[in-house]
């Protein structure tokens, strides 16, 4: 089963990550790879670079910032297959923002995992 | 006991276990071992009790599960369904029912639904027992038991056993529910019975099943035997008008002798394990049922053993029972210097047994106005009817 593992920070734990942390990231993301539990991930820029998009009546209308105004901002995500709620769990607290931050475990909707694999498959055949 | 009743006893847990790992569906399996039961009720008077029912049902309660995943899978649109394999016909896997209780009392779900999943599919109360145990309308139960139920399928809460290092976090968590539900049949909240003696067997019946797959874990016994002498009072905790009687007041005749026996034998066996706080206040509990009157308490021995807790488990609530160990060992001076902090600090502002425990303090030091002020407070705050007037009786006594 796929998960989503949501990454938010407090902004003030946020700035200016030293080398040692960017060191434990790459190891983070290098172990999801050597698990072959990996499916994707990334992290964000700031939220200053953040634009929030609605559609309202026809209209599209476009904010600065975040669509919500949280402590915690969202900083990346990782996208992980393993077999359970447990397993994802474990990983989930290995990730490096844990200790100040907080990671959002949610599972994949089985339907959208099951799209993804066929639009590989089309464009492995393609 | 019929022989029905006496399955639905023993064996219910263990066939729903069963068919729970089997079928990785908690409802699938809940429905169809009440199919099962529903069998037997009509099976077993005419053609007899089979020899192994537990075998029996597991076997019957398959076949129903079987029977519903066919149909499912010729319904048009649904995906093909892999049909598990069948159980070993009469196989008793043990720890079936520890997964059970451990997939019920996962900490990714609320407490309350952890609580709701335990009564239901371990100790097999029905929606309308819980709702009316917890005092909440049946509709809200049924439904908080669906959200559940669909939380632990849809994020694949497993149900196998964890590893063994994160055992000792999971099982705190199963120890946590069944101790809150002991302690909301002991001195229940909201209107109704003050002791629902029901919550209160159900939570010992499942501290029993807890400990016999895990004799050597001593936190499960410590949490068996602080049930068992908690509960040796119930008889003696109200009056004939259902007014609660307070601790020191009670008739200890009244006390069930055989479960503060059996309580003592059980931690007579935890050893020299590392001790944690289900032993320690089973302990204290054991201190308090050994006494031959209420003026022959080992009160300094609790108190060690409150300090002892408060350091293994730091909680207000601790302090305000060391407190009143203290004032029982040391004097009301030594122990208002301990509540001080406590009352100071707000957290347990609303907390009515830290307020009756200042006014009984403040009494003994001779503060007669502070102590009628503090035994209204206490009445008002009071979780419900019988003890707040119990409270009562105490701020005009004084």
């Amino acid at each position: 089963m796929q998960y989503l593992m949501l990454l938010s920070h407090s902004p003030d734990a946020w700035d200016d990550p030293e080398a040692a942390q960017l060191e434990e990231w790459g190891a983070y993301t290098q172990a999801l790879v050597e698990a072959g539990i990996m499916v994707s991930g990334a992290g964000l820029q700031g939220i200053e670079t953040a634009t929030t998009v609605q559609m309202r009546g026809g209209e599209r209308l476009l904010t600065d910032g975040p669509f919500a105004d949280t402590k915690e901002h969202l900083i990346g995500f990782y996208v992980i297959d393993v077999p359970d709620l447990d397993t994802a769990l474990e990983w989930a607290a290995k990730v490096p923002n844990v200790r100040t931050g907080s990671v959002e475990v949610r599972p994949v909707q089985p339907g959208a995992e099951a799209a993804r694999a066929d639009a590989a498959a089309v464009a492995t055949a393609g | 006991m019929s022989p029905l009743e006496r399955a639905f006893r023993e064996e219910r847990a263990q066939v729903v276990a069963t068919l729970a790992r089997r079928l990785g569906d908690l409802q699938l399996a809940e429905d169809a071992v009440s199919e099962a039961f529903a069998a037997a009720a009509v099976a077993w008077p005419s053609a007899g009790v089979p020899d192994r029912p537990g075998a029996w049902l597991t076997t019957t309660a398959w076949r129903k599960a079987l029977d519903v995943l066919r149909r499912d899978r010729s319904a048009p649109g649904t995906v093909e369904a892999v049909v598990p394999a069948a159980p070993e016909p009469g196989l008793h896997e043990e720890d079936a029912v520890l997964q059970l209780v451990l997939t019920c009392c996962h900490p990714a779900l609320a407490i309350e639904a952890r609580v709701a999943l335990t009564l239901r599919h371990v100790a097999g109360l029905s929606v309308a027992e819980i709702a009316a145990g917890f005092l909440v309308p049946e509709d809200t139960m049924a439904k908080r038991l669906v959200r559940a139920r669909t939380k632990i399928r849809q994020t694949a809460i497993s149900f196998e056993l964890p590893d063994p290092e994160n055992l000792a976090e999971r099982l705190s968590s199963v120890q946590a529910v069944l101790y809150l539900v002991f302690t909301e049949g002991h001195l229940a909240s909201g209107e109704g019975p003050a002791v629902r003696t029901d919550l209160c067997d159900e939570a010992i019946w499942l501290a029993r099943q807890l400990h016999r797959l895990l004799p050597g874990d001593t936190e499960t016994t410590g949490l068996l035997a602080l049930m068992l002498l908690q509960h040796s009072r119930a008889a003696a905790r109200h009056d004939d008008a259902g007014q609660l009687v307070a601790f020191a007041e009670q008739d200890r005749a009244l006390w069930d002798t055989a479960a503060i026996a059996e309580a003592r034998a059980l931690l007579a066996t935890t050893g020299r394990a590392p001790v944690g706080p289900y032993q320690v206040q089973a302990a204290i509990a054991a201190l308090h049922a050994a006494a031959a009157g209420a003026d022959d308490v080992n009160w300094p021995r609790i108190a060690d053993l409150y300090g002892l807790l408060d350091r293994l488990a730091p909680s207000p609530v601790v302090t305000v029972n060391r407190a009143v160990a203290v004032g029982r060992a040391d004097g009301p001076r030594a122990a208002l210097a301990l509540l001080a902090p406590v009352l100071a600090d707000g957290r347990l502002a609303g907390y009515a047994p830290l307020h009756a425990a200042h006014a009984d303090l403040l009494e003994r030091a001779g503060d007669e106005r502070g102590a009628v002020a503090a035994w209204r407070h206490a009445a008002e705050l009071a979780r419900n009817p019988a003890e707040q007037a119990a409270l009562r009786r105490r701020a005009s006594a004084g």
